[in-house]
Order: structure tokens, then sequence, then C-alpha cells
């Protein structure tokens, strides 16, 4: 019985193996790509970089204004998050089959979480920017829309995760809905709600140069002014800046990870 | 009258599977019953029909003259009070304290916000304490439910279920996941409730010994049928095959 398990595996790992080998050849030869081609040119490239992408003494003026379109950035993305924890809350509760109210909801908050993730983030910034145009609102709601999806689908997975057992209990004793979801569920699953939080707040700073491009709003702005302009000084600055800020961004909430769990 | 009534019940989650097949059966205040039977004979769901944490499908249960099945949600919430649950894995809020979770049994005599704002009498407070201290585990009223050890939160399990000031406690494997020491411990307890304070207990064991030890009466359970009901001194081994089927038996009991 086992040995014929052990077996079963290693055998679909070899197909496994055949089909991702093939697959790739397949995808290389479909869209041009040459491996050696790439990795050649790769010298060059880090060149150009070397050269070109140097911070100057002249650059470091323009600092203040990266400064201050960085903390709007941030700032846009913290709201961002935080305004869409408060709504995949309740769909998040709605949805978790331990703390649903019933199953047409549960669907319903499903549904709409799996269009908000399955829609990239970018795609959700195009959208929005047709109907409210280049400004920092689209950004605002691209991230918000993206946000939701994900949030929603993780608080799904820790309320049923974290809470199940103790909701049975409670609803035994004759505790109202309310009363379970204050007293077992949250004070069970906040820690790791938050740590979610968390995570969404620092991949939404990376997302928002992204949308910032596409909306014309915050570092990403910034970023693709001197790209078009070809200063690239500049840019390497900006690039430079964002990277220290995600970095203290993920420190940070590493740190608050370690205190609240 | 007896304190519960069951009359004719049949449970099935799926409509081509029955789980529970035309139980009857009535159990008495003060009594200490076992509900024994291989896993999958459906002792969990006969619990949890009883205080209608699932929904019946044919026959009635009567909790004192109430109708278990057609109760309004108040009347229910109010019925769950009159009933503690004690589970296999405690089912405690983990990151809580112990006091906290024990204060939850409350929740059921309170208003929506009072339980919110976690509004307790000094009364419910001081009667919390004194649980804690009969159960042996007072010194860990302030510690964290993960902190203790298995034994230690089915004690709080128990204290939990009391502060219902319950009728009836309804145990569900209540120490299939403890040691031995632990397991005399809680048995010894869940006795104690109803020699005491002439609270019943149903228990759902997969221990035949431990139901022999403990109970007055067991009630034998396979695929969904009763097949033994009466006093313990008379389940004699042929009985116990035939609640088990012949050869899990031994596998069971190890
Ligand atoms: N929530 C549920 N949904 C569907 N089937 C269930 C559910 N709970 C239990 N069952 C099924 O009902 C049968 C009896 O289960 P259970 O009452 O847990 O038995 P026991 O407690 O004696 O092991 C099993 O076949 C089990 O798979
Ligand atoms: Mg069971």
């Amino acid at each position: 019985m086992n040995d014929i398990m052990i077996r079963k595996r290693k055998w679909q790992f070899t197909i496994f193996l055949i089909i991702m080998i093939a697959a790739t050849y397949a995808s290389s030869i479909i869209t041009d790509f040459n491996a050696l081609h790439g990795i050649t040119t790769f010298p060059a490239a880090l060149y150009w970089i070397f050269s070109n992408m140097l911070i100057s003494q002249e650059t470091l003026t323009r600092l203040p204004s990266i400064l201050d379109k960085l903390l709007e950035t941030i700032f846009m993305s913290i709201a961002a998050t935080t305004t869409a924890a408060v709504i995949s809350m309740f769909l998040g509760l709605m949805g978790s089959t331990t703390t649903r109210v019933n199953r047409a909801f549960s669907s319903l908050a499903r549904f709409t979480a799996s269009i908000s993730r399955n829609i990239p983030v970018v795609a959700w910034a195009l959208i929005l920017l047709l109907s409210f145009g280049q400004n920092s609102l689209t950004g605002y709601l691209a991230l918000f829309v993206g946000s939701i999806g994900f949030l929603t689908r993780v608080f799904i997975e820790t309320i049923d995760e974290a809470s199940q057992s103790s909701v049975e209990a409670l609803r035994a004793t004759g505790a109202t809905y309310f009363q379970i979801v204050n007293k077992a569920v949250i004070p069970q699953c906040l820690p790791l709600l938050i740590s979610w939080i968390l995570f969404m707040i620092e991949t939404n700073i990376r997302s928002a140069t992204l949308v910032g491009i596409l909306t014309g709003t915050g570092i990403g702005y910034t970023f693709d002014l001197y790209y078009k302009s070809m200063n690239y000084n500049v840019v390497a600055l900006v690039t430079f800046s964002i990277v220290i800020t995600v970095i203290i961004i993920e420190l940070l909430s590493n740190y608050i990870r370690k205190v609240i769990l | 009258m007896s304190l519960l009534k069951v009359v004719g019940l049949d449970k099935s989650y799926h409509s081509n599977f029955r789980v529970l097949t035309d139980i009857n059966f009535e159990v008495d205040t003060g009594e200490f019953v076992s509900i024994i039977g291989p896993s999958g004979a459906g002792k969990s769901t006969l619990l949890r029909c009883i205080n209608r944490m699932v929904e019946v499908n044919e026959g009635k249960i009567l909790f004192g003259d109430l109708d278990v099945g057609n109760l309004s949600k108040k009347a229910l919430r109010k019925l769950r009070t009159n009933i503690g649950m004690i589970f296999q894995h405690y089912n405690l809020v983990p990151r809580l304290t112990v006091i906290e979770n024990v204060l939850h049994g409350r929740f059921g005599y309170k208003t929506t916000l009072q339980g919110i704002l976690g509004k307790f009498t000094e009364k419910e407070k001081e009667h919390a304490f004194f649980l804690l201290e009969k159960l042996g585990i007072s010194d860990h009223a302030y510690k964290r439910c993960d902190q203790l050890s298995g034994g230690q939160q089915q004690r709080v399990g128990i204290a939990r279920a009391l502060i219902q000031e319950p009728k009836l406690v309804l145990c569900d494997e209540p120490i299939a996941s403890l040691d031995p020491n632990s397991s005399k411990v809680i048995m010894d307890h869940l006795k104690a409730i109803t020699s005491e304070l002439n609270i019943t207990c149903l228990v759902n064991l997969h221990q035949v010994d431990v139901a022999i030890n403990y109970s007055d009466r067991i009630i034998g359970l396979n695929q969904g049928e009763i097949v033994f009901d009466g006093p313990s001194q008379m389940l004699t081994e042929g009985r116990i095959n035939s609640i088990y089927g012949t050869e899990t038996r031994q596998f069971i009991t190890v």
C-alpha cells in the first residue's frame, strides 16, 4: 500500500518535470525568447545602469520634493488598505462558513472578493482611469478595490481556522451572533488580521508606484516624469528612496508582528 | 416527568445517508448516562440534536415540557442556557484568559450589548472563581488558555458549562485527547457534577471500561441505531461485541 503510494508519487514527479521542461521550451519558441541571448546582453545592461543611474550631488536637491511625493504615496497606501480592511472584515464574516448568516450572503461575499482579486491591480487602475480620470482618487480606488479581494480571502481563512471550535461552544451556551463575533472571533483572530493588514500595506506601497505611473499620482508620477525626460540620475534617486522606504516599512511591520503575535 | 425525552428521532445530513435512525430514550434528572459506539456511529450528532446545534429531520426531542424542534430563536437561546456542553478539543478561545472563558458561559443570560461590553455582576465573577477553586485551577485564572495543559483546559470547559447553571450537561468525548491521569481527573469531576449538584450528564465515550466504571446507565449506538440501553452491569461481553462488531473491539479499547 505504502509502496504503491511512493511509486505513484515518483511517477507524478517525473511527469511533472517533463511537462515543465516541455512548457518552458515551447514558450521560448513561441515568444522567440533566446536564453543565451538574454544572458549575453546582461553585462551591457548592467554597464548601462551603473554609468547612467548615478545619484549625484545635484540630484540630491530634488530629495525634499521626492520625499514629499513618497509620503503622499505611503499615506494613500495606508488609507486604501485600512478602509479596504473594514469592508473586508464585513465580507470575511459573511463569507466564512463559521460566522456566515446564510449561504446566499456567503456566496455573494466570496464572489465579490474573487472578482476583485482576479483582476490585477494595474487593470483596476486602467479601468478606473476611464471613469475617474487621472487623479489621486483613481489611484486610491485601484489599491482599495485590489486590497478587498486579497484581504477578504485571507480573513475568511483566518476566521475559519482560528475560531470554528470556540464559535460552536459559544453558540451552545446561547450566546448571540454579535457576542460570539466580538468576544470569541475577533479576540482570537485580531493579531493575524493585523498581520495581514500590515502585509497588504507593504504590498500596496510597492504597487502604488506602478499605479501612480498610470494614474499620475504620488511617487509613480515623479518616477514617470524624470524617466520620460531621461533624467536618469533622479530616476535612480527615486528608485533608491522607494527601496529604502519599502525596507523600513517591512522592518517596522515585522516588529509590530513580533509584539502582537 | 423525565428531563429529556427523545422520540422517533431520525437525522441525515445528506438525503441518501441516514446518520440516526429511530432513536428513542428518556433521561431523568440526576442520571449519569454514557453513550458508546464505534466512531461514525452518530454519537456526536445525537448530542448536537439535543441542543439543536444541528436540525432534526424526523421525530421529537422534549426537554422538560419544551419541544426543542419547535422553539423560536429566543426560546432556543433560553433552552441552551439550560444545557451545558463540553467538547473533545475543549473549544475555548485560546488567546483569552481562563476567567474570561469561564464567564463566556453567562452570555446566554445577557443582552447582546451587555455581552459585548463584558458587563458581569460581582455575583457572576464570584461564582466563576468558586468554580475554578472547586476544579483546582484558580491559580491559573489570569493565564491565557493556550498556556494550560489539556486536562486544565478541559476543566475550564467544565467551569464554562457549570456557570450556565444548567440542568443537563452534554459531553462529547471529553477525555479522548487526554492522558490517563487527566482523564481520571476529568471523569471524577463530571461524576461529581451529577452526584453533588444533581445535574444530569450525557457523555459520549469510546472507552468501554470508563463508561462501565462511571455511569449508571449505558446507551450503545451502532450505525445510527440504539442497540443497547440499560444499566452498566448488564453490558456483557456479548453485548459489547454487538455494539462494536467483534473484530474492531480490541482495537478500540487498547
Ligand atoms: N456536519 C456534518 N455533515 C455531514 N456529515 C456529517 C456531519 N457530521 C457528521 N457527519 C457524518 O455523520 C456520521 C456520524 O458522525 P458522528 O455523529 O460524528 O459520529 P461519532 O461521533 O459517533 O463518531 C458520520 O458518517 C459522519 O461522516
Ligand atoms: Mg464524535
